[in-house]
C-alpha cells in the first residue's frame, strides 16, 4: 500500500501506472472476450473501413474489426511479456544468487555460459530458440525468458556480492547463521526493491521483443491478433487504410512507454542514490 | 585595519524554502591576516555549511544565503561582500584570494587526469601561465609541500598516491597562487593519525611562510591546540561561543564548549586509564580467550595464469590473552592487521595458522551460548535494513538452534533498556534509529547470547563525539554488569586510554608493544609507539611543533614460504612487553 | 595489460561455446536441409541422390563428426559451403557485412552527436523546464520500438511528401557514395533514434553523478569556470557508462538489424541469419552466429581499452 501511495505522489510513476493499469484492463478485456466485435470475424462488406462510430479504429482487409483485435493483441503480448519476465526473473535470481553465493569457479563458470548468452543479440537468440520450437505462443515465452536470464542474473549477482560484503552478513556469519536463513532472510529480501524495478523495464523489453517477433512471423501465428503481426499486416496498405499501421504502431508504443516511466518511478522510490548533502 | 575577513550575521538555508530550512543562524566573526580561526562542531553543526558559504561553493549543493554579509578585504584593497557577489566575479577570487582543502583527498582530486595537470589548472586559470611554464610552476608548488621527486610524481594520477600524498597535492593546488586565506575542511579526519601530525605540521609551517590566513574546521577540539589562535565553538547552525585559544580551552563559558572539553574522550598520555584492573586481583584465572601464533596471508597473484608470487603478511605471529572482565586495546594505523586479527578471531578471515581457545561459561537454563560476539564499525551497514529489530536480535537466537519464545523477547526487552533504547523499539526497522542508536542495537544484539568476550571493531569510531562518549560509558558498565571481556580494535588512542586495560600496539602485522595500559601510554617504549603517541593531539600540546617525516610504511609483501623470525620481547615492569626489533 | 591478456584467453572458449549451441540448436531444427534447398523439388530425388546430396554438405554424419570436421575447418579459414548459395560461408558473410557495419557506425554516429550534447545539457539545468523537455523527448525516444519509427517515416514521407526511401538494389559506398548514403540515412536514423534516446538518458544521469562528486568541489574551489567545469573535469568521468552503453549497442547492431533491413529492404547480416534460419543452412546460420559472437566480443575488447584510456584507475590494473 505505501508503495502504491508513493508512486501515486510520481509523476511519472502517476501517468506510467495510469498507462499500465488501463492496458491492464484492456488486456483482461480482451482476454475474456469482451471486445466490441469479435476479433476473428470478418465483415467482408465493410472490408478496410475507415474509423467510426461501429469500428472505432476502422477494418482490416479482411473486414475484421481493428479495435477488437487489438484488445486481443494487448492480451496476447501481455501474456507472452508476463510469462517470460516470470521466467526470467525466477532463472535469472536462482543463478544469480548462485553464483554471488558459491563465487570462484561456479561464479567463473555461471558467468560465462551467461556471457555467451548475452554474445547474442536479443532478437537473434529469440530468432533461433523459435526456429528449433517451432513459432507459436509459449514458444515465444521460452525464447524471450532465455533472452532475458542473463541479464536478470547480471541484476542479482552484482547486488548480491555487495550485499555478501556487508558487515550484517558478516555479522550473521559470527553468529552462526545457516546458509538458507542468509540468502533468504539478507540477501533476497534486500534483493526485491533492485529485481522490482527490473521486472518492470524488463517488461517494457518484453513487449517489445514479443512485437518485433510477431512482426517477423515468427510470434503469435494467424488467424491469432498480435500487435506485432498486425503492424506487419499494414506495410502493403499503408497509404490505403493508414489506421491499420497507427493504431497498432502506438499502442505498442505507449505500453512501452507506461512501463519504462512506471520501471523509472520505482527506481526513484526504491532505490534513491545517497545524495550527496554538501553539509 | 579591516579585517581580511568579516562575517557578519550570516545564516545559510537548503531547499527551495531556504529561509525556512536554515542550517546555519546568525554566525558572525572577523578573521585578521596571518589568524587562524579553528571552528568546532559535531556532524549537523553547521561549520561546514559556514566554511563553504565564504566561498560561495554552498551555491551547488543547493545552499542559498539567506542573511547576513561576508566582506572580503580583496588585494586591491577594496572590500567585497561575496554573499551578494555573482558567479563570474567568484571564480576570479576562488583558487586566487581563497583557496580550500577538503576532508577526503582520495575522492577530492579528479582521478582521471594527472595531478600535474591539476596543479597546473590554478595556474592556468589565475596566473595565465601556459604549457611548460604552468608545468614547471606545478612542480615548484609540489616541492614546496615536500613530496619528494616532483617531477615524476606530476605525472602520477590520483590512485598512485597515498591518502597523505593525496592530501599534500590537495594543499599545493589550493596554495598555487598564494591565497590569503586558505579554508581547510576538516583536512585530517580521513587520515591515520601519524599522517595527520605530518599534514598539520605543513599547514602550520606554510603558514608561517606566507603569512596566510586559515579557517580550520574540525570536530577535534584536541587538534585546534595545536594551530589555532581564535576557537569558534558552533551546535545547531549556531556559534555557541568564540574567543581567544587559551580562553576557550582554559576557560570555557557556554555548557557546550564545557561538554566538549570534559565530557568527550581527549588523550591524555595515560592520565585518564581505567583504574579497575583485575590482573593482580586474581593472578591465576583462566583467559577468556587465548590467542596462539595468529597469522593470516594473502597470496599475491601476478602473470597471466595468476600463480602466487608471494604473500601478503596481514597479521604475522600474533599472540595474547585476554581475562575476563578486561578490555584489551588493539591500537595501529591502516592496513597495520588490526581489524584482520579481530576478524579472524572470529572467523570471518581464515587464519593461515594459530590456534584460539575461548572459554565458555555457564548460559543460563535453555540458552546456548556463543563465546565470542561481535560489533562492527559502521552502524549503517550491519543492521539489515529490511528486518524489524525483533527479527535482528532473534537472529543469534535462531542461529545457536535456539526458539523465539516469551523468554527471548523479555530477554530482548531487557536488553535494550538495558542499553538505553525506548521499549517500543522491537517493531521498528533500523532506519528509525540515528547512529548511536543502532551502535546500542548492535551491541544488545551480541549481548542476546551472553558471550564471555565482545569483539568491538572500530566500535564507536563512527560516531559524533559527544555520542561516542556516551557509548564508551555503556560498554563500562556493561562489562562492569556482565563481566565480559573486550577486545576493542581502535585508531583512535583518546578512546582507547578512556576504555582500555591493556594495551596492544600492531604495526605491520606483528604486536611490537603491549602490556598495562598507563604503562604503555605514558611511557611508550617502542620507536613506533613513541611516534605514535607523540601525533596525537591534546588540549595541553599549544602550538606544537610536528616534525616533517617522509618515511613510508615497509610493504607487507613478503616472498612465498617467507616465515618471521621468533620475536624476542624486553620486559618493562610487571605487565609491559617490547618487541626487540632485529 | 595482464587484464586484457586475460579477457583475450576467454575469447576462444566463449566462441567455442557459442558453436556449440548454435550447432546443437539449428540441429533441432524440424524438417531437413535437403528438403527446405529444394522445396517441392527435393520429392523428385531417389535415395541414393538425396544421400550424396548430404554427404556433399557434410550433413550425413553425427552432429559431433560435423563438429569436429567444422572446427577443423575453422582453423583454416574456412565455414564450410552455404547450402542456399552454393558457395563459401565466409564469401556470403564478407558479401553483407560492409552494410551492416556501416549502417552500426551511423546509427552509433548520430546517437552520440545528439545523444551527450543533449544529456550533458539537461543535467546542467537539472529540474529546470528545459531538463524536463529533454527527458521527455529521451522517455518516448527510448519507448519507440525501431520498426514502428521506421514505418512511421515512410508513412511521412509518402502520405505527406510523396516520397519513398531509396529501395532497388543496394550500392556499396565504394562505388556510389551518395546513393549509399541516401539508402541508409533512414535506416540509421530508425536505430539512431532509440539509441540516442538511452545515451541521453545515460549521459544525463552520469552527469548528474559526476557533478557531485567531491573533486567537481576542488575544480570549483580553484576557480574553474561552469563550461570547463563541465567539460574539462565532469564530462570525462561520465563518459565510462556511455562507453559501456554505446559498446553494447553497437555491438548488437553488427549482429544485424534485422526488422529494420526487412521494412528498408537492405541486404544486410541481419536478414542473412533470418533467412538462413529459415532455410535451414547449417553452414551458414552457424557462420553468421560465429561471425557475430566474435564481432561482439571484439567491440567489448575496443570499450575495454577505451575504459582504460579514459580511466587511469582501470589502466593501472585496479579492479
Amino acid at each position: 500500500m505505501r508503495i502504491l501511495k508513493a508512486i501515486f505522489a510520481h509523476t511519472s510513476g502517476r501517468i506510467g501506472g495510469f498507462i499500465v493499469g488501463l492496458y491492464l484492463l484492456l488486456a483482461m478485456l480482451g482476454l475474456f472476450g469482451l471486445t466490441p466485435h469479435n476479433p476473428l470475424t470478418q465483415y467482408r462488406v465493410d472490408r478496410l473501413h475507415a474509423p467510426s462510430a461501429a469500428y472505432w479504429m476502422g477494418t482490416d482487409l479482411f473486414g475484421r474489426d481493428v479495435a477488437s483485435r487489438l484488445m486481443t493483441g494487448i492480451g496476447q503480448s501481455f501474456t507472452v511479456a508476463f510469462f517470460s519476465v516470470a521466467f526470467a526473473t525466477l532463472a535469472g535470481t536462482v543463478l544469480g544468487l548462485a553464483a554471488a553465493w558459491f563465487g570462484r569457479r561456479w561464479d567463473g563458470l555461471l558467468m560465462r555460459i551467461m556471457d555467451v548468452l548475452l554474445a547474442f543479440p536479443a532478437i537473434l537468440l529469440a530468432l533461433l530458440i523459435v526456429a528449433v520450437a517451432g513459432p507459436g505462443t509459449w514458444t515465444s515465452v521460452l525464447a524471450i525468458g532465455i533472452v532475458y536470464t542473463p541479464i536478470f542474473t547480471r541484476v542479482v549477482r552484482g547486488p548480491a556480492l555487495s550485499l555478501k560484503a556487508r558487515e550484517f552478513v558478516d555479522a550473521a556469519r559470527t553468529f552462526g547463521s545457516s546458509s538458507g536463513y542468509i540468502l533468504t532472510r539478507h540477501l533476497l529480501l534486500n534483493l526485491v526493491a533492485p529485481l522490482t524495478v527490473q521486472v518492470t523495464l524488463a517488461l517494457a523489453w518484453a513487449l517489445l521483443t514479443e512485437a518485433g517477433l510477431s512482426f517477423l512471423g515468427l510470434g503469435t501465428q494467424p488467424p491469432a491478433a498480435s500487435l506485432g503481426l498486425m503492424l506487419s499486416d499494414s506495410r502493403n496498405l499503408m497509404e490505403t487504410a493508414p489506421w491499420l499501421m497507427i493504431f497498432p504502431g502506438i499502442a505498442i508504443m505507449i505500453s512501452i512507454l507506461g512501463f519504462n516511466l512506471l520501471g523509472d518511478a520505482l527506481r526513484d522510490i526504491l532505490d534513491p542514490k545517497m545524495r550527496r548533502a554538501i553539509a | 585595519m579591516i579585517p581580511l575577513l568579516s562575517v557578519s550575521d550570516l545564516s545559510v538555508g537548503f531547499g527551495r524554502k531556504a529561509e525556512a530550512n536554515e542550517v546555519v543562524r546568525g554566525v558572525s566573526f572577523d578573521l585578521a591576516d596571518g589568524q587562524t580561526l579553528a571552528i568546532v562542531g559535531e556532524s549537523g553543526s553547521g561549520k561546514s555549511v559556514t566554511a563553504l558559504s565564504i566561498n560561495r561553493l554552498v551555491d551547488f549543493g543547493g545552499g542559498k544565503i539567506t542573511g547576513g554579509s561576508i566582506r572580503l578585504r580583496r588585494g586591491d584593497g577594496g572590500v567585497l561582500d561575496l554573499a551578494g557577489a555573482a558567479e563570474p566575479q567568484l571564480t576570479k577570487i576562488r583558487g586566487a584570494e581563497i583557496g580550500m582543502i577538503f576532508q577526503e583527498p582520495m575522492t577530492s582530486l579528479n582521478p582521471v587526469l594527472s595531478i600535474g595537470t591539476q596543479i597546473a589548472e590554478s595556474f592556468r586559470l589565475h596566473r595565465g601561465l601556459t604549457g611548460r611554464q604552468a608545468i614547471a610552476a606545478a612542480k615548484d608548488a609540489l616541492d614546496r609541500v615536500r613530496i619528494p621527486d616532483a617531477a615524476r610524481r606530476l605525472k602520477y594520477t590520483p590512485n598512485q598516491l597515498s591518502g597523505g600524498m593525496l592530501q599534500r597535492v590537495m594543499i599545493a593546488t589550493a596554495l598555487a597562487c598564494n591565497p590569503r586565506l586558505l579554508i581547510a575542511d576538516e583536512p585530517t579526519t580521513a587520515l591515520d593519525v601519524t599522517v595527520q601530525a605530518q599534514i598539520m605540521a605543513l599547514l602550520a609551517e606554510l603558514k608561517r611562510e606566507t603569512d596566510m590566513s586559515m579557517i580550520f574546521i574540525t570536530h577535534d577540539i584536541g587538534l585546534v591546540a595545536g594551530i589555532a589562535d581564535k576557537v569558534m565553538v558552533m551546535q545547531n547552525g549556531q556559534a555557541v561561543e568564540q574567543g581567544e585559544l587559551n580562553q576557550i580551552l582554559d576557560h570555557p563559558r557556554h555548557a557546550y564548549t564545557q561538554h566538549l572539553l570534559h565530557a568527550v574522550p581527549h588523550f591524555a598520555s595515560g592520565k585518564a586509564t581505567r583504574s579497575d584492573g583485575r590482573r593482580e586481583k586474581a593472578p591465576d584465572a583462566e583467559p577468556a580467550l587465548k590467542v596462539d601464533g595468529l597469522a593470516v596471508r594473502y597470496p599475491v597473484r601476478s602473470g597471466l595464469f595468476g600463480r602466487a608470487t608471494g604473500a601478503v603478511h596481514a597479521v604475522d605471529g600474533v599472540d595474547f590473552e585476554l581475562m575476563p572482565g578486561e578490555t584489551l586495546a588493539i591500537v595501529g594505523e591502516s592496513g597495520s592487521g588490526k581489524s584482520t586479527t579481530a576478524r579472524a578471531v572470529l572467523g570471518l578471515v581464515r587464519s593461515t595458522r594459530g590456534s584460539f581457545s575461548a572459554s565458555v561459561r555457564k548460559a543460563a537454563a535453555g540458552q546456548s551460548a556463543l563465546p565470542i560476539q561481535m560489533v562492527f564499525q559502521n552502524p549503517y551497514a550491519s543492521l539489515n535494513p529490511r528486518l524489524t529489530i525483533e527479527s535482528i536480535l532473534a537472529e543469534p537466537v535462531i542461529a545457536s538452534g535456539g526458539r523465539v519464545n516469551a523468554e527471548t523477547r523479555a530477554r530482548m526487552t531487557t536488553l535494550l533498556k538495558r542499553v538505553g533504547l525506548p521499549e517500543n523499539s522491537l517493531e521498528r526497522y533500523p532506519h528509525e534509529f540515528s547512529g548511536g542508536q543502532r551502535q546500542r542495537l548492535c551491541i544488545a544484539r551480541a549481548l542476546m547470547l551472553n558471550p564471555s568476550v565482545v569483539v568491538l571493531d572500530e566500535a564507536v569510531s563512527a560516531l559524533d563525539v559527544s555520542v561516542q562518549a556516551r557509548v564508551l560509558e555503556l560498554l563500562v558498565d556493561l562489562q562492569r554488569e556482565f563481566g565480559l571481556a573486550y577486545l576493542f580494535i581502535s585508531h583512535d588512542m583518546a578512546v582507547v586510554e578512556r576504555i582500555a586495560h591493556r594495551i596492544a600496539v600492531i604495526y605491520a602485522g606483528q604486536i611490537v608493544e603491549i602490556g598495562d595500559a598507563k604503562s604503555v601510554l605514558s611511557a611508550p617504549r617502542h620507536a613506533y609507539t613513541k611516534k605514535l603517541i607523540a601525533a596525537v593531539p591534546t588540549i595541553e600540546r599549544r602550538r606544537q611543533r610536528f616534525e616533517l617525516d617522509t618515511r613510508q610504511v615497509p610493504s607487507l609483501v613478503r616472498p612465498l614460504g617467507f616465515e618471521p623470525g621468533p620475536a624476542k620481547w624486553d620486559v618493562f615492569g610487571s605487565d609491559h612487553r617490547v618487541r626487540i626489533e632485529g | 595489460m595482464t587484464y586484457l591478456l586475460r579477457r583475450l584467453a576467454v575469447f576462444p572458449l566463449v566462441l567455442i561455446g557459442v558453436s556449440i549451441v548454435v550447432f546443437v540448436a539449428i540441429r533441432m531444427v524440424p524438417g531437413d536441409a535437403i528438403t527446405a534447398m529444394l522445396g517441392t523439388e527435393a520429392g523428385l530425388l531417389t535415395p541414393q541422390q538425396r544421400a550424396a546430396l548430404a554427404a556433399y554438405f557434410g550433413i550425413d554424419q553425427p552432429w559431433f563428426v560435423q563438429y569436429g570436421r567444422w572446427l577443423l575447418g575453422l582453423l583454416h579459414g574456412d565455414l564450410g559451403i552455404s547450402t542456399t548459395y552454393g558457395r563459401p560461408v565466409l564469401d556470403v558473410i564478407l558479401e553483407r557485412f560492409p552494410l551492416t557495419l556501416e549502417l552500426a557506425l551511423l546509427s552509433m554516429l548520430i546517437a552520440l552527436v545528439v545523444g551527450v550534447p543533449a544529456g550533458v545539457f539537461a543535467a546542467t539545468r537539472n529540474e529546470k523546464l528545459s531538463d524536463l523537455g529533454v527527458r521527455i523527448a529521451a522517455m518516448i525516444g527510448q519507448s519507440t520500438p525501431n520498426f514502428v519509427l521506421a514505418l512511421l517515416i515512410i508513412y511521412t514521407l509518402s502520405a505527406g511528401f510523396g516520397v519513398l526511401p531509396a529501395m532497388g538494389e543496394f550500392a556499396p559506398l565504394w562505388q556510389d557514395p551518395l546513393r549509399n548514403l541516401g539508402q541508409l540515412i533512414l535506416p540509421a536514423i530508425t536505430l539512431g533514434f532509440a539509441f540516442a534516446a538511452s545515451v541521453t538518458r545515460i549521459s544525463r544521469s552520469a552527469m548528474l553523478d559526476v557533478l557531485s562528486d567531491d573533486y567537481v568541489r576542488t575544480a570549483r574551489s580553484k576557480g574553474a569556470s561552469a563550461r570547463s567545469v563541465i567539460w574539462r573535469h565532469a564530462l570525462p568521468n561520465a563518459l565510462i557508462p556511455v562507453v559501456t552503453l554505446s559498446g553494447i549497442e553497437f555491438g548488437y547492431l553488427l549482429g544485424g538489424a534485422v526488422i529494420v533491413e526487412q521494412i528498408y529492404a537492405l541486404p544486410g547480416l541481419g536478414r542473412l541469419v533470418l533467412d538462413a534460419i529459415l532455410q535451414r543452412d547449417y553452414a551458414l546460420v552457424q557462420g553468421c552466429v560465429l561471425f557475430i559472437a566474435f564481432n561482439f566480443m571484439i567491440v567489448n575488447l575496443l570499450v575495454d581499452l577505451a575504459y582504460a584510456a579514459l580511466d587511469p584507475r582501470i589502466r593501472l590494473g585496479e579492479n
